[in-house]
């Protein structure tokens, strides 16, 4: 028996187009406030590959009435933390906090939907910011950027969908107030957002304090969301470098997946799959891999480059990331992926191996809305990239849309994993062993 | 126009979740809190698992205990324990430091019973089977090489060999060959020595009564046995003070900088006003240290520091990673405003903002069962209760821009901090002698057990 939560959740739209949703649920004090902009890696502009993310940081460096380095201050001197990210389709900003701070937290963030404050010095310190963020997470470390900026090159023909979202440095170098302007008027329009409130609130006084701090930002219509699509590869793609940095060698293989919004019941029996092939020493290319044949060290498979299967749009892919030995043999490990695949395919699944992955499945998405800030954030994504269905009341339903998933639907999911259709990143170990 | 930012709403009275205790007649303490918010339960079981002396071959067997403790029983495969809690939604996975072994896990909450029936099994009964071993042998031993790849990891084995000295927590990483040495009898005998309910706590927090929560323990748990080996870690040293520590990174593009001072446990009377001291001077983003060398200089992406509680001590720890060509200025900030703290008393306004942050994150950490859980367990295993919660909230409402001034001047004086810099010593050697002494030397020697 598969549970599920029963968060009641508003949904309303204000006249100035920006959509609204909250959740009460008074278990604690506390409170996750989350506004999303339907814009992300994928909209940037050629040349300006890490705009998005830059433009992310630039949205905490001071708005209309808040000068800089107060945005933090008023958060945390409230007892609460925050931050923002930047993802393919969407950029997220967010805090949690005691209730007390619910209407300073709603200011906050009307205050920079009416736009930020944009001066030439903060832009250039958030440069400097961010291309250290790039050096610890990316150029400083053993597999930096793998797979999420290296696999979707060797995936996708376009721009959008194939660059590196984290950005050039020359591209960083060159970005200007200008382009901030034109980034902030195009993308960032009320009516391109949406504002989530999840935990220890009453609705209609919150309903009251979103009008009184939203009700005013100048509504500008949301921009036509460009068509991102692209064909399925014509066959399989690979690509393989030298990390000099790292010790062990490591792939990752993408096939691509059915569209998560506009096809949702074909997608879903993907986001299963994954968990029933490496979730746990249960899961089937763990027991194989890992546990009988010891090809490999860790498996991992799971949709999007970004790891979230409901919050991503299509094109995305379903992924087989994986770390081997130092005498570990890819091409033997991608044909007992293979192998195992086709096993599936013929011989289904074992009695109770369906049953179980969605039961943990099941924990997995309760577990991650418990706290009020996954919540809110997760809600309003989902009321963003699926106006037309559930939107965020998608949250309560998921737990037993994914119990509804047969046990026919992840056996022809796994039959779409053929090697024809893969894209493939190796990784080369470059570093001599250190012991 | 400039408008008026709302004020707070009074805040409620600072109230922490009833918590139900009873202590088994084979010593184990259970402790359950019950958070309806979700249909889920979480599990922590916390068992004493220090060491007297740094020894690197207990360092191997209990890392590698770790990681086999649910490879199989004298009924169950490794594959039948995570298919069983996977049928309750449910997982468990064990993890060490040198202070204790952790298991730490969660399930639907319709699962309770047969969560904890596998715990019980695996206490008393994991057998450590050869081929599972050798599997996880592997596995642990390509971690330890990727982990001995990254800056982060070099950069804490680095200071916590400078801080420590012999001390047990000097080593945490047990080497590739330490891993490899270690056999299934080792495995056995270390668990047969240290893992008995005597002074361990289990912790179960989520959607269950309390009492129902405890008898469900007491069942599957009474069963385990045996007397606890009371292997007390020695109190840390002194800090040898000295010249920086630069550890050559060849081609680095960022150095990373840490430093260390010593800190106290909780229960001591300066906790609360260092904790406070701490935010002032960089344990959060409104901090002096990230709105000097981030949101100022551009020198980094992610500074902090933090307190750190083990049994045997306490320290703060500095933790960032700057481009290479400002390792010189940024140790020069760093100094500089560890100097200004030290010094000279924080301004009120600073002092309410970090007292606000203290007491607000209090509450979002009790706010998730996980959260819940952690703190639960982590408290008891320094002989805590979540009503400690409610003296140290009171303790951080009343600390006064005094007592932080005098806190600073004792715990946060840069002349008392130890300090390591990972990098590429060629491009910035010559900067830090500017500043401090250095002693150079290599990733190698770091590592070297």
């Amino acid at each position: 028996m598969i549970p599920a939560t029963r968060y009641p959740i508003e949904r309303l739209t204000l006249p100035n187009g920006l959509r609204v949703v909250l959740a009460p649920d008074r278990s604690a004090p506390v409170i996750g406030v989350a506004v999303v902009y339907d814009v992300g890696i994928r909209s940037e502009p050629v040349g300006r590959t890490g705009f998005a993310h830059l433009f992310e940081h630039l949205m905490f460096q001071g708005s209309a009435n808040l000068e800089k380095l107060a945005h933090f201050r008023y958060v945390q001197g409230s007892g609460g933390t925050f931050n923002g990210s930047t993802h393919l389709d969407y950029t997220d900003y967010y805090e949690t906090l005691p209730s007390a701070a619910l209407e300073r937290a709603l200011f906050l963030e009307a205050d920079r939907m009416r736009g930020p404050r944009l001066t030439e010095e903060n832009l250039r310190n958030q440069v400097d910011v961010v291309k250290e963020e790039i050096r610890v997470n990316v150029l400083n470390k053993p597999y930096g950027g793998f797979p999420w900026l290296n696999l979707p090159p060797v995936m996708f023909a376009t721009f959008p969908n194939a660059h590196d979202g984290y950005g050039s440095f020359d591209d960083l170098d060159a970005a200007t107030l200008t382009d901030a302007e034109e980034f902030f008027d195009r993308y960032y329009a009320c009516g391109n957002a949406v504002l989530a409130v999840a935990g220890d609130i009453d609705v209609t006084e919150t309903v009251s304090l979103v009008e009184r701090h939203f009700g005013d930002v100048p509504a500008r219509p949301a921009p036509e969301r460009p068509d991102f699509t692209e064909p399925d590869l014509a066959g399989e793609q690979r690509h393989s470098y030298v990390d000099k940095l790292a010790p062990l060698p490591a792939f990752c293989a993408g096939w691509r997946v059915p569209d998560p919004v506009g096809d949702f019941a074909a997608y879903l029996p993907y986001v299963v799959l994954a968990e029933v092939l490496t979730d746990g020493d249960a899961s089937r290319l763990v027991r194989r891999l890992v546990l009988s044949d010891r090809s490999v060290t860790n498996v991992g498979t799971y949709i999007g480059f970004m790891g979230e299967p409901y919050e991503v749009r299509d094109p995305t892919a379903f992924l087989l990331q994986v770390q081997t030995p130092a005498d570990g043999d890819m091409e033997r490990v991608l044909s007992t992926v293979d192998e195992e695949c086709a096993r599936l395919v013929a011989d289904g699944l074992e009695a109770g191996e369906l049953a179980r992955t969605q039961a943990r499945m099941a924990t997995h998405l309760l577990r991650d809305t418990d706290a009020v800030l996954g919540r809110a954030l997760r809600m309003a994504v989902l009321e963003q990239q699926r106006p037309s269905l559930t939107g965020a009341q998608l949250l309560n339903e998921l737990p037993a849309l994914i119990a509804q998933v047969t046990e026919e639907q992840v056996r022809a999911a796994a039959a779409t994993l053929r090697p024809d259709r893969r894209a493939l990143i190796e990784v080369v170990p470059g570093l001599g062993g250190t012991q | 126009m400039t408008v008026a930012v709302p004020d707070l709403r009074p805040a409620g009275v600072f109230a922490v979740p009833r918590t139900a205790e009873r202590t088994l007649a084979n010593g184990l303490t259970v402790l359950a809190i019950r958070r309806p918010a979700v249909p889920l339960v979480e599990l922590r079981l916390r068992v004493p698992f220090g060491a007297a002396t740094l020894r690197t071959s207990y360092l191997a067997s209990s890392s590698l205990l770790s990681q086999t403790l649910f490879s199989g029983t004298s009924n169950l495969s490794t594959v039948d324990i995570a298919a069983q809690l996977q049928s309750v939604g449910g997982a468990l996975g064990a993890g060490v430091d040198p202070d204790r072994l952790l298991v730490g896990g969660n399930s639907l909450a319709s699962g309770l019973d047969r969560m904890l029936a596998i715990l019980a099994e695996v206490l008393t009964d994991a057998t450590y089977p050869e081929e599972e071993v050798a599997t996880e042998r592997d596995r642990l031993a390509e971690r330890i090489q990727i982990a001995q790849s990254q800056p982060s990891h070099l950069a804490r084995v680095a200071l916590l060999r400078r801080r420590y000295g012999d001390h047990p927590y000097s080593v945490q990483t047990p080497t590739v060959p330490q891993v490899h040495a270690v056999t299934p009898a080792a495995l056995r005998a270390l668990h047969a020595d240290r893992i008995h309910p005597v002074g361990a706590h289990l912790v179960l927090v989520g959607d269950v009564e309390t009492e129902q929560a405890l008898d469900a323990a007491e069942q599957a748990l009474a069963g385990w046995d045996g007397p606890g080996k009371d292997d007390a870690v020695p109190p840390v040293p002194q800090p040898r003070l000295g010249p920086v520590t630069l550890v050559h990174r060849p081609e680095s593009v960022q150095s990373s900088l840490r430093m260390t001072l010593s800190a106290v446990e909780r229960r001591h009377p300066d906790h609360a006003a260092l904790q406070l001291a701490n935010l002032i001077f960089g344990g959060y983003f409104s901090s002096r240290w990230v709105e000097n060398i981030r949101e100022d200089k551009g020198y980094t992406y992610s500074p902090h520091s933090f307190i750190e509680h083990s049994q045997a001590g306490s320290s703060l720890v500095l933790s960032t990673d700057v481009a290479t060509e400002v390792t010189g200025p940024a140790l020069l900030e760093t100094i500089y405003e560890l100097g200004r703290i030290a010094t000279s008393p924080p301004g009120e306004q600073e002092l309410e903002q970090a007292r606000q942050y203290a007491l607000g994150t209090l509450q979002l950490g009790m706010s998730t069962q996980a959260g819940l859980a952690n703190l639960a367990s982590t408290y008891a295993g320094f002989g805590l209760r979540l009503e400690y919660l409610v003296d140290h909230a009171a303790r951080l409402g009343a600390a006064t821009v005094d007592d932080v001034a005098a806190v600073a001047a004792r715990y946060l004086a840069p002349a008392r901090a130890l300090t390591v810099v990972l990098g590429d010593a060629d491009r910035m050697e010559a900067a830090l002698t500017t500043l401090t002494p250095v002693e150079r030397t290599t990733v190698d020697e770091v590592l070297a057990a």
